[in-house]
């Protein structure tokens, strides 16, 4: 109860003496756990709930007397209980508003008999009585205890009894006890209620919107218009409020221009994150009140307000976890902190509870988040805990001023403070995981370099560039140390001085700490990326070869690229490139150019991520010279030139030139490389480039099957093997290569592919099962091998990417009986059915596709399909679907399905017919192919003719005729002569013109063709006749 | 006149033909040019003083200035130490072409060669200590609250001893610069610029038809 009382409890900032409980719910939680307490202290404790205290417990109440019933004398409207202490005095007096406590029990009834007003009342209690336990156990004792048995209380008791004293004395020990035990549940259960909340620090909202800036701009394809501050200025705590807004907490504001709706004002403070009236500038007295919810982060209050933003940001994959993540990183940690600094709070042997020592001036400071307090944790805490040793270590004289100042405190004060120091603490574990609190030795030498570099000139320079390489450049703590000190400025401004050892010395460092991604960040930050972009025009060559990989590194990031693009890094980085790579002797100047035609390809290979660059390095001119060095017989000069032909290969452009440019020979070439990371690239380029035919016959004609089969047995490096399987895949839709994978025995090692294997590799596999298993002889292989099982198995992947090959793969299998066979026992017909349901229109497609296949050569599929239970009712569902390919795969399902009469009948009763009659207007000559085709199957239904009739189908299908595809007019000649047999679809037919195109198609070399024709050409006819007999008939009579 | 300028002429070449025989890098036409340079210069600087067989202090140092940009006195007089091979105070046109063979083609090990002999101010084949302090000295802005102005270069020189000293002890022998040098390049001139700017070089002008003087020099004859 002290502590928590003290410490935890969050008071109105007013004088002591009428100080309230602010009310908030960590209070109210706190209120309740003392309650609790109260309440059953009687019952729990008996003995000592009779103890009486020093001082009565003394507030304003809002019972009356006539609340008070039995064990109460009650005259007028005041109240004294019959328990009293051995003096005689009541241990409850009631004079209005008035009431005095003095024991537990007392405590405890009054409580019980205040019902509904029980909170209020203990809060009224705590309010106007501060120092409780000081009332309760008398003021001498409580310090006493407090100084010399806080963290060994139970010598204490030993040692009262064994000086004898008295009883009442040994009770207080026990009380005092138990109070401790309260408090330590009482801050374990806030704390864990602290943990739940999400506490901004000026840090988190610094790297969220660094973040969010990052995407801004750009137009539609951006998350944002523009984020910005109302204040470039920032204090050294790294807010941006002015300094009397920090006080309530806010850390700085933004003002957002989203893509689609109106510019946001943001208050981003403490508390979280808030829209404000619209801080323009800072200073203009303009609303600072809150105007909207408020909402644990940016990201979240953005995605509320800016429909746009939520949508691109869930394609922002790849930033949003990051952004994620470092938020709960952030969060996380600060959650430690506060746990870890408010336990020692706790366990710190201090006296806390009743006489918090600390200063009310320090508690002000700390109150205000006070900011330029840069001491860390561990010496703040020592110098905390020495100020309480002394202070403690005049026990017994605590001095009637110093009790006034911690009754005048400002509690609530470990978690301010904690917050505060979260701010500092929470980069420095983040910067030094090694040491929280000692720097590494590295740290002050590279101060110290950082000195001289700054102070020294060209030679200084130099001498201290050479010392600082010598460090261990790629440890954190080294990269940290340089950012800090601020010599990551002096090297980017080195840059621009034209001295160019000192540039060069520069570079040398900034290539080797760029690997850190922080500090990438801070390069970009501070026009780094300008300064080393002009270097690439450098006359000295080894300057030319430092900039770009530099850039190399730097630009591993979208906001880097970019900047490398606007500055004319691309063109620059382009024209490094041209070199002569494969002469059979090189000058010295020519392998500096080589050398640094590959610096030029890293940095091209890094920028390339971006689109805008691909297209930028194509203007450049730069797919012919990478084509050149493509010829280089140097590896370190392969992999980037083939990584950025692979990563650019996703542009239509780039795989056109890279196969006019007779580059897949040489792409070819380097399969047989003994590189992984250089065949990988070479797969994968081939993997994206051959998706185009005449592509995939040069792999053919330059020999490239055989090294992308042999690849298939690296197992173990799991990105060459999604390459090389990618890249057969894309191979085998041509057939000629088939047929060439299966002399290098390729299909058996693909179907041992199918297991184990993670998905990207997956997917490639399964994707060349299908285009293998187009030729029947490898339906029945992939069977002796094995693989229908596995491929079964993976219809129930979560993988849309994969299902869609899957589903393919089985449909192509299932027109072997026998695979069909085992399809049908592993339940595959179920499976496949039941990614009808998925949510991807390409997987949807594919599952139909495969079904009919299934349907078509499965022993009783009518009735596999009549037992799934929802089946036909989805089929027709899909039926509207805007998606023409899922359609016309609906629609080829249906024709198979619907060979099963009684199937038919259901699908008729799911009202399959209107909504075939529905599609019938489309121009898609895929979907008229199958949509005539399922007509005319369901045309073998009851009134279903008609049906198809009066829902308008017929007049559409006469169309199609004049189509100029031969499966459209072929299925539609059925279905017209499905039609024919009811004499109003004749009548609409023959109005609609049907019988020429008709008669055309009778001459067709098409013998079904013809005989539907005829057929229907018949029905017209017959109807005609018919109609004339009935006429001449009636003419007759 | 053109008789004496054809005598002049075959008088040259003679001379170009032997010094190019004893000098590397330069070929005979190139040396020629020189050699005309050369007299240029002592033409100059005989007009303001008696007549010497080679360039003075005075003028060497200035030509070092106007032409390779060399402004540092500490080192321009120590490159003229340097060039002044058989140390008689003035730089001979042999003695100039040689140097300048280092400063305009020089390889690496010549270079640090070169280096290494200016540095070592006493000719003690190694640079010790105190030559360092001197050459650095004043090369930090003094910070001014500091006791010793020259603590910081005292500091730095430990730091340079640290790197570059192999053997440890406490000075850079010729084996120290050589290996430092080859180890990281930038360190060839750690103790002040004594050669020519990159630029200089590659100055259209000392382009590499004619190394170091414009061809527009040849036409004149």
């Amino acid at each position: 109860m002290g502590i928590s009382l003290t410490r935890a409890a969050q008071w109105t900032m007013v004088s002591s003496s009428t100080a309230k409980l602010v009310s908030t719910p960590m209070n109210e939680s706190l209120l309740k756990e003392i309650l609790h307490f109260v309440e059953h202290f009687r019952s729990q404790y008996p003995q000592e709930a009779e103890h009486v205290f020093e001082e009565p417990l003394q507030w304003s109440t809002t019972l009356v007397a006539s609340d008070f019933k039995t064990d109460y004398d009650i005259s007028d409207s005041d109240v004294q209980s019959h328990e009293r202490d051995s003096e005689g005095h009541p241990l409850l007096q009631l004079s209005p508003p008035t009431v005095y406590v003095r024991s537990f029990s007392q405590l405890s009834k009054l409580l019980h008999l205040a019902h509904d007003k029980k909170l209020a009342e203990v809060r009224a209690c705590l309010e106007e009585n501060r120092e409780p336990l000081v009332k309760i156990l008398g003021r001498s004792f409580a310090s006493d205890l407090v100084i010399e048995a806080h963290d060994d209380a139970v010598s204490v008791v030993d040692r009262t009894k064994e000086e004898g004293l008295s009883k009442d004395l040994e009770v207080k020990v026990k009380l005092f006890q138990l109070f401790q035990d309260m408090d330590k549940q009482i801050l374990d259960t806030l704390l864990k209620d602290i943990s739940e909340q999400v506490r901004l620090n000026p840090k988190a909202v610094k790297n969220e919107v660094e973040i969010l800036q990052v995407f801004c701009g750009g137009g539609d394809k951006g998350l944002l218009k523009s984020l910005r501050y109302t204040s470039d200025f920032e204090f050294s705590n790294g807010y941006r409020a002015p300094l009397w807004r920090q006080v309530q907490g806010d850390i700085c504001y933004l003002v957002i221009e989203p893509c689609d709706t109106e510019t946001l004002h943001i208050t981003c403070s403490t508390a979280g994150i808030f829209l404000n009236g619209g801080i323009k500038q800072e200073g203009e007295e303009n609303g600072y009140e809150q105007t909207s919810d408020t909402y644990e982060d940016l990201v979240t209050l953005l995605k509320s307000r800016s429909p746009h933003f939520a949508e691109k940001i869930n394609q922002q994959d790849s930033a949003v976890q990051e952004l994620s993540t470092k938020k709960e990183k952030t969060v996380n940690e600060q959650l430690q902190l506060e746990l870890h600094t408010t336990r020692r709070n706790i366990y710190e042997p201090r006296p806390s509870g009743i006489l918090s020592t600390c200063g009310k001036t320090e508690e002000n400071k700390t109150l205000k988040s006070s900011e330029d307090e840069h001491k860390n944790l561990r010496q703040r805490a020592k110098s905390k805990t020495k100020a309480e040793l002394s202070a403690s270590s005049s026990p017994g004289h605590v001095s009637s001023q110093k009790l006034k100042t911690s009754a005048g405190a400002l509690p609530g004060e470990p978690f301010s403070e904690s917050s505060t120091e979260s701010e500092e603490e929470e980069e420095q574990p983040y910067r030094h995981p090694e040491t929280n609190t000692d720097l590494p030795s590295e740290y002050w030498q590279i101060q110290k370099l950082v000195k001289y570099l700054k102070d020294g000139d060209q030679i200084v320079t130099v001498h201290t560039l050479c010392a600082m390489m010598d460090f261990n450049l790629m440890q954190e703590s080294c990269q940290m140390a340089i950012q800090d000190t601020g010599a990551l400025k002096v090297l980017l401004n080195l840059l621009d001085t034209d001295e160019h050892k000192c540039e060069i010395g520069s570079l040398k460092i900034l290539r080797t700490i760029s690997h850190n991604s922080q500090i990438r960040r801070v390069i970009v930050d501070m026009r780094g990326v300008q300064s080393i972009v002009k270097i690439l025009d450098s006359p000295v060559k080894e300057l030319k070869a430092l900039a770009a990989e530099t850039i190399a590194n730097v630009a591993k990031f979208r906001r880097a690229r970019r900047n490398v693009r606007l500055y004319g890094g691309i063109n620059k980085l382009v024209k490094l490139l041209d070199c002569l790579p494969n002469l059979a002797s090189l000058t010295p100047s020519q392998e500096e150019d080589i050398e640094v035609a590959c610096c030029g390809a890293l940095a091209l290979w890094s920028c390339s991520r971006s689109t805008k660059n691909k297209k930028a390095i194509r203007k450049a001119g730069g797919i012919p010279l990478l084509g050149r060095l493509l010829k280089s017989p140097l590896q370190k000069m392969l992999i980037p030139v083939v990584g950025t032909l692979q990563e650019c290969a996703s542009e239509e452009s780039y795989r056109t030139d890279i196969q006019t440019l007779g580059m897949i020979k040489d792409l070819v070439r380097n399969l047989s490389s003994d590189n992984d990371e250089l065949q990988m690239h070479c797969a994968s380029a081939i993997f994206k480039c051959a998706e185009d035919k005449q592509t995939r016959d040069l792999v053919r004609k330059y020999k490239g099957l055989q090294p992308l089969v042999s690849l298939l047995h690296k197992a173990d490096n799991k990105q060459l093997l999604a390459a090389a399987t990618g890249a057969i895949w894309k191979c085998s839709i041509s057939q000629e290569n088939v047929t060439k994978f299966q002399e290098y025995k390729a299909l058996e090692i693909l179907v041992s592919l199918l297991t184990d294997q993670p998905e990207e590799v997956l997917v490639n596999v399964v994707g060349a099962l299908g285009e293998f298993a187009q030729i029947p002889a490898n339906k029945a292989a992939i069977r002796e091998f094995g693989g229908i099982k596995p491929l079964v198995k993976l219809l129930t992947s979560p993988n849309q990417a994969l299902l869609v090959n899957v589903t393919k793969a089985v449909g192509a299998c299932a027109t072997n009986k026998d695979n069909m066979v085992i399809i049908d026992q592993l339940d595959g017909i179920r499976l496949v059915w039941s990614l009808l349901k998925n949510p991807s229109a390409d997987v949807q497609s594919s599952a139909a596709w495969a079904l009919c296949a299934c349907t078509e050569n499965a022993e009783d599929a009518g009735e596999t399909a009549r037992s799934l239970i929802g089946g036909f009712q989805l089929i027709v569902k899909l039926l509207s679907s805007t998606n023409n390919e899922v359609l016309a795969s609906i629609c080829a399902a249906i024709c198979k399905i619907a060979k099963d009469e009684e199937n038919l009948a259901i699908l008729t009763d799911f009202g399959v017919v209107p909504s075939l009659a529905k599609l019938t207007n489309t121009t898609d000559d895929r979907l008229r192919h199958h949509l005539a085709d399922a007509i005319a199957q369901c045309c073998m239904w009851g009134s279903n003719r008609a049906s198809f009739g009066e829902a308008g189908a017929v007049a559409p299908l006469v169309r199609y005729l004049k189509s100029k595809e031969g499966s459209v007019q072929r299925s539609t000649a059925m279905a017209l002569y499905q039609l024919s047999r009811n004499p109003n679809n004749c009548i609409t037919m023959h109005e609609k013109e049907v019988v020429q195109p008709l008669i055309h198609m009778m001459g067709s070399d098409d013998e079904e063709l013809q005989e539907a024709a005829a057929g229907c050409v018949r029905s017209i006819r017959l109807l005609y006749m018919a109609n004339r007999n009935a006429e001449l008939f009636t003419f007759r009579n | 006149m053109s008789k004496i300028s054809a005598m002049n002429k075959r008088t040259t070449q003679t001379l170009a033909e032997n010094i190019s025989k004893q000098v590397e890098h330069f070929s005979k036409k190139e040396v020629e040019c020189l050699i005309r340079e050369f007299n240029v210069l002592m033409a100059e600087q005989n007009n303001s003083g008696r007549a010497v067989h080679g360039l003075d202090r005075g003028k060497f140092i200035s030509t070092l200035h106007s032409i390779f940009g060399l402004t540092d006195d500490r080192m321009t007089g120590r490159v003229f130490r340097t060039f002044d091979k058989d140390n008689d105070s003035v730089v001979s046109m042999k003695e100039w072409i040689d140097g300048l063979s280092v400063f305009l083609r020089g390889t690496l090990d010549e270079k640090i060669k070169y280096c290494f002999t200016v540095y070592d101010l006493n000719g003690d084949n190694a640079i010790s200590r105190e030559e360092m302090l001197h050459m650095l000295k004043g090369r930090l802005i003094r910070q001014p609250n500091e006791e010793d102005p020259d603590e910081g270069i005292k500091d730095l020189v430990e730091i340079i001893l640290k790197k570059m000293d192999y053997d440890h002890d406490g000075k850079l022998s010729f084996e120290d610069f050589e290996k430092a040098v080859k180890d990281e390049n930038l360190l060839l001139e750690a103790f002040g610029t004594c050669l020519p700017d990159f630029r200089v070089i590659c100055n259209e002008k000392y382009c590499v038809k004619s190394p170091f003087y414009p061809l527009s020099v040849n036409v004149d004859f």
